[in-house]
């Protein structure tokens, strides 16, 4: 096949995945039509946001960030994570594992997709994000943490979207993918994984005038956090995926991402305790905001529940993946992976971005709460998400077990 | 089968109407806000690019809208910065007295919105003994000067070395060759990056619209400094530019009841500040941050 015709077969065949995307059983519907509805309450949310102002949100001066960079960052780890089931294939040569990486990078593209909404919405001027562009905008890159944000975000999704694009395109053709159109790719994707969250990181680490965040600790803690949701969310999907789709996933997968888990839960238990030793044995104005955090200060304690709660999950999580017992019944397993997602949710969200502010670099204690429009638009924007990982492994599946190829196409019509 | 192929067909259809018109009601709002935005605005290139004759065309159109909002006739003026001249801020801790004068100057110099009672200048309330900003209290309402407290007011530092200007992922904020940082309003997209990483507190977004009284409006305006922001853009001190880049002094000066506030020319031996900085013994907020401010604070006694 020559290269034009490429050019032409691959939209028709991608127009044909979205075509059969759409098809689908009573309970994909009502999933799909109940996400829509989150989401376009989101939407409604975000254009009152737009119009009335940013006032519609909790933020202030003080606390300029909240739910939306929270999300925002807790979405990259996701991303991120995703990647955990590449490494064990491809550097470990796992076989078994080989055949569902491709779920994990969809789960990438899925998850980049919400970081990037998250970020939109957080903006005042949204329209004037062509200003980033580099050429016609003024991109201030390399002095900008942002701007590397926005060049690994944007890169990472779309070697994601090659690697997954490619290597279904292949199936469909019946012919077997060719190593050096995505072996280096994937090689890639692993040390980009790595990268945005470090740069992520670094977004709030390298603001001296914020110590809370000002830790060189900062972007190992965001990695080994990173290792925890993603393989937890693919735990959990891959059974969704073999219960509904009868695509035959073996135990192997799910038990190296057990495995996985259970060091990086503990690593991220460990690291957590070392900033806590730092913060409280200094004491000193550098604890203030970890005192703030776990305690209270100064009579406000809104975020203390939440970061109490965290720990109790992400404690009680990393009990339940060591546990002998979660091997032999998976309902356990399943318990603990979500209890260690909701954990980091709230630990590398509220728990991270918002004492940032708290006191503010005046030591002023003006607290965050989120409002209903921030959680209308976060529900939306999830929901978007998880409607785009569905259509995605939807339309994957297919081509995946072989029920979707050329030759049957060819013979359709 | 092809029967229910094409019914499929159908319903397929119907729902992606459904779902289209449930979009476009979604995002009703919206047509408000864009009716805001002119093609002229979302096209407008950075300030820095701009030729004297697109600035000049969009002082008139900014004049022609304040005319039609307020009623009133306003100056807007874009003064460059002037040779040879480097601006510097100290204040005598010893003096001041706590009034907040000055951050009320500032409210009606600079436009700001009057419901929220903003202003650039915030006025900690500190332990007699302790430099430690933990201490401060910045909404204390009792009679000035109180008891064991002297008072430290904070405002942008117009750093050489400024954070703010660092992060911002667009270059809408940068340093002017007289040493003020200023904003595009026109470019800044909004991300409040520039906020979190400011180490003084002296950045503020529009989180709404400003609202001013058309009669309590500041006619004499800088289109860099205190025009009436728009909505959903991060804003700051200018040092008043369009007072100090025509001779003048920053407001908060000239509102100071006890002479607290020194002001001037960094590169003129003969200036007021030179003189604060050669004989006393000033400092700056947080030097250990490496933010090298053009504000300096001294104690008389
Ligand atoms: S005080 Fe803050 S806003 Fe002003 S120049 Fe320094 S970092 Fe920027
Ligand atoms: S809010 Fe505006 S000025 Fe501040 S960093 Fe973002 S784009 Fe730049």
């Amino acid at each position: 096949m020559t290269a034009t015709r490429h050019l032409l077969d691959y939209p028709r065949f991608l127009g044909r995945l979205l075509w059969m995307s759409t098809d689908g059983s009573w309970r994909f519907y009502t999933w799909m039509t109940v996400l829509t509805a989150i989401a376009l309450v989101g939407a409604n949310a975000w254009a009152h946001q737009l119009a009335e102002g940013m006032a519609l949100t909790g933020m202030s001066d003080h606390v300029s960030w909240g739910l939306y960079i929270a999300n925002f960052t807790f979405g990259v780890g996701l991303a991120a994570g995703a990647v955990m089931m590449v490494i064990p294939a491809y550097l470990y040569h796992d076989h078994e594992m080989h055949d569902v990486t491709l779920i994990g990078e969809l789960l990438a593209i899925a998850a980049i997709a919400i970081c990037l909404l998250f970020i939109v919405v957080d903006m005042g001027h949204p329209e004037r994000a062509w200003h980033l562009l580099p050429g016609i905008g003024r991109f201030n890159w390399p002095v900008s943490m942002l701007t590397w944000d926005v060049v690994v975000l944007n890169g990472y999704l779309l070697i994601n979207l090659h690697i997954c694009g490619y290597l279904l395109y292949m199936r469909f053709l019946g012919r077997k993918p060719r190593k050096q159109w995505y072996l280096p790719f994937v090689f890639l994707s692993i040390f980009w994984a790595i990268s945005i969250h470090s740069v992520t990181a670094f977004l709030y680490s390298g603001l001296g005038g914020r110590p809370f965040w000002n830790s060189a600790l900062l972007a190992p803690r965001f990695i080994a956090s990173a290792f925890i949701t993603g393989p937890a969310f693919v735990i959990v999907l891959l059974q969704v995926i073999r219960r509904f789709t009868g695509l035959p996933i073996g135990e192997g997968p799910l038990r190296t991402l057990t495995s996985v888990m259970r060091v990086t839960v503990l690593l991220n238990l460990f690291m957590l305790g070392s900033e806590l030793f730092t913060a409280f044995y200094t004491g000193g104005s550098h604890a203030t905001a970890v005192r703030y955090l776990f305690f209270g200060s100064h009579g406000h304690h809104a975020l203390v529940p939440w970061i109490w709660t965290a720990v109790a999950l992400n404690i009680t999580a990393a009990v339940l993946v060591h546990l002998p017992a979660t091997r032999r019944h998976v309902g356990l397993l399943n318990l603990a992976c979500a209890l260690a997602f909701a954990g980091v949710w709230i630990e590398k969200g509220m728990g991270l971005i918002i004492p940032g502010f708290v006191p503010s670099t005046l030591h002023e204690v003006v607290e965050y709460v989120p409002t209903l429009t921030e959680w209308k638009i976060t529900a939306g924007i999830w929901a978007f998400g998880l409607m785009v990982l569905t259509v995605a492994v939807k339309v994957a599946l297919p081509v995946l077990s072989g029920q979707l190829a050329a030759s049957h196409a060819a013979a359709r019509h | 089968m092809s029967d229910i192929l094409s019914r499929r067909t159908v319903m397929k259809g119907a729902g992606a109407t459904l779902g289209a018109a449930a979009f476009a009601h979604a995002m009703a709002p919206l047509t408000e806000w864009s009716k805001d935005l002119t093609v002229d605005e979302f096209l407008q290139k950075h300030y820095k690019e701009l030729t004297r004759d697109e600035m000049a065309r969009i002082l008139v159109h900014l004049k022609a809208e304040a005319k039609q909002k307020y009623g009133r006739d306003v100056d807007i003026k874009d003064l460059p910065p002037q040779e040879g001249v480097s601006f510097g801020y100290a204040l005598n801790l010893s003096v001041c007295i706590g009034c907040r004068r000055c951050a009320e100057a500032c409210h009606q110099e600079n436009n700001h919105d009057r419901s929220t009672g903003n202003s650039y200048i915030r006025v900690l309330e500190m332990q007699q003994g302790s430099l430690d900003l933990e201490h401060g209290n910045a909404n204390y309402d009792h009679p000035v000067p109180a008891e064991g407290k002297y008072y430290l007011p904070v405002q942008c530092h117009q750093c050489d070395n400024a954070p703010c200007v660092k992060v911002c992922p667009v270059q809408a904020t940068w340093k002017e060759p007289d040493g003020i940082v200023v904003v595009d309003y026109n470019w800044c997209i909004g991300c409040r990056y520039c906020e979190a990483a400011c180490p003084y507190h002296a950045r503020r977004f529009n989180w709404t619209k400003p609202e001013i009284p058309p009669e309590e409006l500041n006619p004499d305006q800088g289109y860099l400094s205190n025009r009436v922001r728009p909505q959903g853009v991060v804003e700051k001190c200018t040092f008043c530019l369009h007072r100090t880049r025509a001779g003048r002094l920053p407001a908060c000066l000239e509102a100071c009841p006890t002479g607290a506030r020194v002001f001037g020319n960094l590169l003129d031996p003969k200036s007021p500040i030179r003189w604060v900085l050669e004989n006393k013994r000033v400092f700056v907020l947080k030097e250990e941050l490496g933010t090298r401010p053009r504000f300096f604070y001294f104690f008389d006694k």
